[in-house]
């Protein structure tokens, strides 16, 4: 290995850096005598750099040369960037060296498209089959599956690498079309589909033998911009519950939108990108996997855009002071979800716990249960407490909102006598 | 006084005595796992069980009424143990391990408390949440498994000449044996060491077994690292290009230092290679 990799690392690096999914789990593999390493299941990240994201995986591009001119893309044609291009056994390499080192989980392999779509996924596979077959390398391996590309390669991706993903990017064909002139939806849902057929079949030839190669056994991801486009939250949000459907889709990621070509007029002027929004979808998002909600509870015809001052729960819970206050000691695990502050661990808590006895407000603290929001929601083994709809959802928004009793400063149940003079 | 007024009074008379009656008595014990088995063999034994529990030069404090000396009998604690297997779901014992393992004062009291009130109740108490030494056991744990976890992510090994994979840790508890699994199975083609430098031990994996070790002197590396001339012709190297990547990596844009070291705290920093 020589110096002059370091440059093409940190340039790759540079390139590949944009893309949010960083993710290791999903599979896992055992370690068998005379492989490198295995797989734990539930993810490990390694580090975290300066902007709070972890490294788990080797991020990286083949190359960063590309023939597309995406209009959000650091790598497009028309950016003068400095471009660089790894050989397939330099990357096998680093990889394999940084993973001894405990540096990393495995590899992220994505690319510039260079020539076209299949000649660029050919030289991805040609990497990740030497790791897998050469060097028997039982580690991540997450590749991107570049838009276009024949079906033959992805299954072929398939069979090395454990989770494959092809970016939406822009939640609408229309939009995508005006801002990436060479890809349209067609082209990414066409390589989606490969791969849900391969994980599906492998699937059930793995039930008739046990010895059936698997197929990206972490089934596939994708990723949306958000804010590059005036697309709303409620099409965002539509777009990834269409896509939790699919039977292998396991992440949809969003991206705030970073402005790396401010050049460009198509794209939005930007002071920074919307850090906040981004959050709130993917609260939005667990709320979708882990809380049994649905989208058209989350975001409707009326607000089509999400809350930014308060999370998409509580937004829920104050449109909807009906269903409130749940009996932490009657409800189902469903309703007690459903209570703002109250997440999947602590709605676990409550529920084994409470065979053992009633459980009371000290109880809950005592027991770890973040109160602050939930305390306006529920009744628990007392007397009536201050709930919602004691006093009005806007009431309770502006006390949950407000900076100084948000911070527990101020206690709101304390009354204020005013003298007159 | 009628027959009535007597018995009362006389119940009276009794539970008076048994709380000034109420002694405090104290085990002493080698500190060790075994050990602490084996006092609760002995206060069920006895049947005295003790307020505090004290290693062998420890002072007694005042007011003691009794002391009692354990002497560790692998026997006993096996019973115990077994007896524990057949109580307990298996992550509860798990549980044992890894609160014996966090090393803070009184974790020891915690699990004799824990294992009297399981061996007790005829019910399951494992998820009895409210009860405040379950709670504590469960929460003790959790550390000290969190620490593992960290540790699993924040091993880095340097690659010295003779082709051992070696790295230094300083945990807050004693979390090195409970990761040694996850870097045998994973790094199961390379020789390597984990070594704790606060506790002085470690492990040492040579391709077939992993053996408990302690160095003699740290000479070989001082502030955790791998002296140079002992490394390997390519570690620096790659140590270079790990640092650049990780720089690289990095957006500008998004910068968040609460967030980074909420998730990466200060005091793993030193032994991190990116963050030399």
């Amino acid at each position: 290995m020589k110096e002059e990799v370091l440059e093409k690392l940190k340039t790759l690096a540079e390139s590949a850096k944009y893309d949010v999914s960083c993710s290791s789990s999903g599979t896992t593999r055992k370690n068998t005598p005379g492989s490198i390493g295995n797989t734990a299941g539930w993810g490990i990240c390694h580090s975290f750099t300066e902007d709070g994201r972890c490294v788990s995986l080797l991020k990286i591009m083949l190359t960063n040369y590309c023939i597309y001119d995406c209009a959000y893309c650091i790598n497009r044609r028309s950016n003068d960037i400095r471009r660089a291009t790894f050989a397939v056994d330099e990357l096998v390499e680093l990889t394999i060296e940084f993973y001894r080192r405990n540096y990393i989980e495995g590899l992220f392999l994505s690319s510039g498209v260079i020539n076209n779509p299949d000649y660029t996924m050919e030289r991805m596979v040609r990497v990740i089959k030497e790791l897998r077959t050469v060097h028997r390398f039982n580690g991540y391996i997450h590749m991107k599956s570049i838009p276009g590309a024949s079906e033959q390669l992805v299954r072929e991706a398939g069979l090395y690498a454990d989770r494959l993903s092809v970016n939406i990017e822009i939640p609408t064909d229309q939009n995508l079309r005006m801002l990436a002139p060479d890809k349209n939806h067609e082209s990414v849902f066409a390589p989606m589909l490969y791969i849900q057929q391969g994980v599906l079949e492998s699937a059930e030839n793995r039930q008739k033998h046990r010895s059936a190669p698997r197929f990206a056994p972490a089934g596939q991801s994708t990723q949306m911009i958000i804010g590059a486009t005036d697309d709303s939250d409620k099409l965002i949000l539509n777009t990834s519950a269409a896509m939790y459907q699919r039977p292998s889709m396991k992440r949809v990621y969003y991206s705030g939108y970073i402005p790396v070509n401010t050049y460009d007029n198509r794209l939005p002027a930007l002071k920074q990108p919307p850090l906040v929004r981004e959050n709130r979808l993917y609260q939005a998002d667990w709320l979708m996997r882990f809380y049994g909600f649905k989208v058209d509870e989350i975001v409707d015809d009326k607000s089509p855009n999400l809350d930014l001052e308060i999370d998409p729960k509580l937004a829920w819970a104050l449109r909807h002071p009906e269903h409130f206050p749940v009996d932490i000691n009657k409800a189902d695990y469903a309703q007690i979800l459903r209570i703002p502050g109250i997440g999947v661990k602590s709605a676990k808590l409550i529920v084994v716990t409470r065979r053992y006895g009633r459980l009371n407000s000290e109880s809950l603290k005592k027991m770890g249960i973040s109160m602050k929001k939930a305390q306006y929601f529920i009744t628990c083994n007392e007397l009536a407490a201050f709930n919602v709809n004691d006093t009005s959802p806007e009431y309770v928004r502006r006390i949950l909102t407000d900076k100084k009793t948000a911070k527990g400063k101020d206690n709101h149940q304390q009354m204020s006598f005013i003298f007159p003079d | 006084m009628n027959r009535f007024d007597f018995a009362i009074k006389s119940f009276f008379t009794a539970v008076k005595n048994r709380k000034t009656k109420q002694k405090m008595i104290i085990f002493r014990y080698d500190k060790t796992f075994a050990g602490l088995l084996t006092a609760v063999f002995d206060a069920y034994n006895r049947r005295t069980f003790p307020d505090r529990l004290l290693n062998e030069e420890e002072l007694e404090p005042l007011f003691t009424d009794e002391c009692y000396t354990v002497i560790t009998d692998e026997t006993k604690s096996d019973r115990v143990w077994q007896g524990l297997r057949k109580k307990l779901m298996t992550v509860s014992c798990n549980m044992l391990r890894y609160v014996w393992l966090s090393e803070l004062p009184g974790s020891d009291e915690l699990i004799f408390r824990y294992i009297r009130k399981a061996f007790d109740n005829k019910h399951s108490i494992e998820m009895n949440f409210t009860d405040d030494d379950v709670f504590k056991m469960r929460n003790l744990a959790k550390k000290v498994d969190k620490e593992c976890m960290r540790l699993i992510e924040l091993v880095r090994f340097q690659k010295a000449a003779d082709d051992i994979f070696f790295a230094t840790v300083s945990p807050d508890h004693n979390s090195l044996p409970l990761i040694i699994a996850h870097f045998t199975d994973r790094f199961a083609d390379q020789k390597w060491i984990i070594y704790d430098i606060k506790r002085n031990y470690g492990y040492y994996y040579d391709l077939k077994t992993v053996t408990e070790m302690t160095l003699d002197s740290s000479d070989l590396f001082p502030e955790g690292k791998l002296d140079e001339k002992l490394m390997a012709a390519d570690e620096k190297l790659f140590q270079e290009l790990w640092k650049g990547y990780f720089k690289s990596i990095t957006i500008k844009e998004r910068i968040n230092l609460k967030l980074q070291r909420q998730h990466l705290p200060e005091r793993y920093w030193k032994y991190l290679t990116e963050k030399q």
